[in-house]
């Protein structure tokens, strides 16, 4: 009896501190789902000729910068009409017709609705938008460049094309966590310029890191898909590729500079790194609209990251590179062709032998066309990156420039050689044109890969 | 010695593995339908089939073809009994130099073993791998499409003689 008041009591404080716990929750519930409360803007009507061509040409090169096309069009579909698919650790998200149709596109947007969708990542009608839409980045514009994107984008083609909905799974399809996402990881507003770094660097950054959003692929991403801003740039992935990291642990034998940087976007070809391939071929592509300027100032502000330049140690990196590609890159003499009567081939593995018979004749020293020669394979990023797959990749799809279009042109090998073939030519690949340890995943990463292939 | 299986016949070839499989189709077995153009790739005047899929014999060394079934166009028919690809395109006239011809069928043959009736726009993809420098590509699309309705009608042949 004497313990019974205790045991009563401590009951009571359990459920009180229970109460209490909940009330709490329900209060910060309360909170939050106020603070994302975001309301319906009304429809506006707008005229493609309302628009100064002066803006409209303005937002052009700003959304090429953007490489707004290549998410917000799908293959073989109408510019800017929607239905790629983004695909994301959480399932697929489907880029949104953009264009000015009234009824599937944003045509009933508004400025201000616009606005606030690339600045807060809110649809017109108050939807959250999930981050697979940039706006970690697109914040970062400034007023006259959205007022710019908003005139190029309704003076577009409209286009009647429903957007697909995404496929992800429960509860992730609850747009209410886009919104606890964004309390977590958006940091919202426009760049703030470095005073202490030059001018061109503060444009470079405010391309880079606004409407470019090169960190959505090249910055890795935390558990919960946001970017770890403490590893800028640090490797990352898109569309299925590596995306290489462009910092100071980049792969790229040579270290990039900015004049590397400036011919890779500006011609997709940079004589000491290679051709732009996979994802980066639509940016490059899409970079021709944008003036020198602005191109050399993404290269110079990227260029920053991978350290400073001109140091001895740099120095000495680029000359032990470039004369290990030098003895590396086969010569014509070691081409054998023989036919009848040849002797047996020097004991070399067989994917020397593959590579021999599939690959030298191109890739040596002065092959290839005389308009487009391959780098020495031990310059290339993809035989000297963290991770198989971009070579295996390029293996099997080849490099083709976009049909009917000039580019420079690779073969895949997809439909000609077997699954152990590709995996010992890529091996091979490794040991001869790179200094880096052997990858210990490219028969399992093949497998993945030709998983995905359409049957 | 590698052993090649070359329009079902087995073949004992003495090259260097890293031979690619035009010289020696060409050189050592005397089939000289698949066409050396650029030697890179680029151009499909060398393609053959291997294992169903059209791939450039130029850039294939025979140390990969062990125990791959490798067709040519001399597989296609011959000169007296010329097979339904052959036929659209003597039907169509698709050859003007006739240079990129053998290239062109083989990949033709393999479209319509994977697609009986493909569309203008699938033909056009499936081809791009190919070129014609003459300019008679829209000669070699109608050859496709003839071959696609000839093979039809040689696969109903038999059927229709069956239930008379």
């Amino acid at each position: 009896m004497i313990a019974a008041p205790s045991q009563h009591n401590g009951g009571w404080m359990v459920g009180r501190i229970l109460l209490g716990l909940l009330i709490v929750i329900a209060v910060a519930f309360g909170a939050f789902f106020t603070w994302q409360w975001r309301g319906a803007l009304p429809p506006a009507t707008t005229s493609a000729h309302a628009f100064d061509p002066g803006i409209v040409a303005k937002g052009a090169e700003l959304a090429a910068i953007g490489n707004c096309a290549a998410c917000h069009t799908r293959t073989g579909g109408k510019p800017y009409a929607g239905g790629f698919p983004v695909e994301t650790p959480f399932g697929v998200v489907y880029g949104s017709n953009i264009t000015p149709d009234r009824d599937t596109g944003i045509g009933a947007w508004s400025e201000a609705a616009f606005r606030r969708a690339l600045r807060e990542g809110v649809a017109r009608d108050g939807t959250h938008l999930y981050p697979a839409f940039p706006y970690d980045h697109f914040t970062r514009l400034t007023d006259g460049d959205i007022s710019a994107l908003y005139a190029f984008m309704m003076t577009r083609e409209p286009v009647d094309q429903p957007n697909r909905p995404p496929d992800l799974s429960f509860p992730l399809d609850w747009r209410i966590f886009a919104a606890a996402w964004k309390l977590l990881f958006l940091d919202k507003g426009p760049w703030r310029n470095d005073p202490t770094q030059s001018v061109d660097w503060n444009r470079g950054a405010y391309l880079v890191e606004g409407a470019g959003h090169c960190g959505a692929c090249h910055t890795p991403r935390n558990a919960l898909g946001a970017e770890d801003k403490h590893r800028r740039f640090a490797g990352g992935s898109g569309e299925g590729w590596h995306a290489p990291a462009l910092d100071a642990t980049s792969p790229a034998p040579v270290p990039w500079s900015e004049d590397q940087l400036f011919a890779y976007l500006r011609d997709g070809f940079a004589d000491r790194h290679g051709v732009a391939g996979g994802p980066m071929q639509p940016v490059v592509r899409n970079l021709r609209h944008a003036q020198d300027a602005d191109v050399r100032a993404i290269a110079t502000y990227i260029a920053a990251f991978a350290g400073p330049r001109d140091t001895a140690d740099r120095q000495r990196q680029t000359q032990a590179a470039l004369a290990f590609a030098q003895q590396r890159e086969p010569t014509l003499g070691s081409l054998v062709r023989t036919t009848t009567g040849a002797a047996a081939a020097d004991a070399s593995s067989a994917g020397g032998t593959l590579f021999a018979g599939a690959c030298a004749t191109c890739h040596h020293a002065g092959g290839g066309l005389p308009a487009s020669r391959p780098v020495a394979l031990a310059l290339s990023t993809p035989v000297s990156d963290a991770q198989p797959i971009n070579l295996l990749r390029i293996v099997l799809a080849g490099i083709h420039p976009p049909l009917g279009q000039r580019g420079p042109i690779m073969p895949g090998f997809s439909g000609a050689l077997t699954d152990p073939q590709i995996v010992a030519l890529v091996e091979y690949v490794r040991a001869h044109f790179s200094r880096r340890p052997p990858w210990p995943n490219v028969a399992q990463t093949l497998a993945v890969l030709r998983g995905k292939e359409a049957p | 010695m590698t052993i090649l299986n070359v329009n079902g016949k087995q073949h004992q070839v003495d090259a260097d593995p890293r031979t690619p499989l035009l010289y020696v189709l060409r050189n050592d077995l005397k089939l000289n339908a698949a066409k050396f153009g650029c030697g890179l790739g680029q151009c499909g005047a060398c393609t053959v089939l291997v294992d169903h899929n059209p791939v450039f014999s130029c850039l294939m060394p025979i140390s990969a073809l062990d125990g791959r079934y490798i067709r040519t166009v001399e597989d296609l028919g011959s000169a007296d009994r010329p097979g339904p690809v052959q036929r659209a395109f003597i039907e169509e006239q698709a050859a003007q130099c006739g240079y990129c011809i053998p290239g062109m069928m083989m990949r033709a043959q393999a479209l319509l073993e994977k697609n009986v009736a493909p569309s203008d726009a699938q033909i056009r993809e499936a081809m791009a791998p190919n070129l014609c420098r003459c300019g008679t590509q829209m000669r070699i699309l109608r050859a496709v499409h003839r071959a696609a309705k000839l093979m039809t009608v040689e696969l109903d042949t038999p059927i229709r003689e069956a239930k008379r």
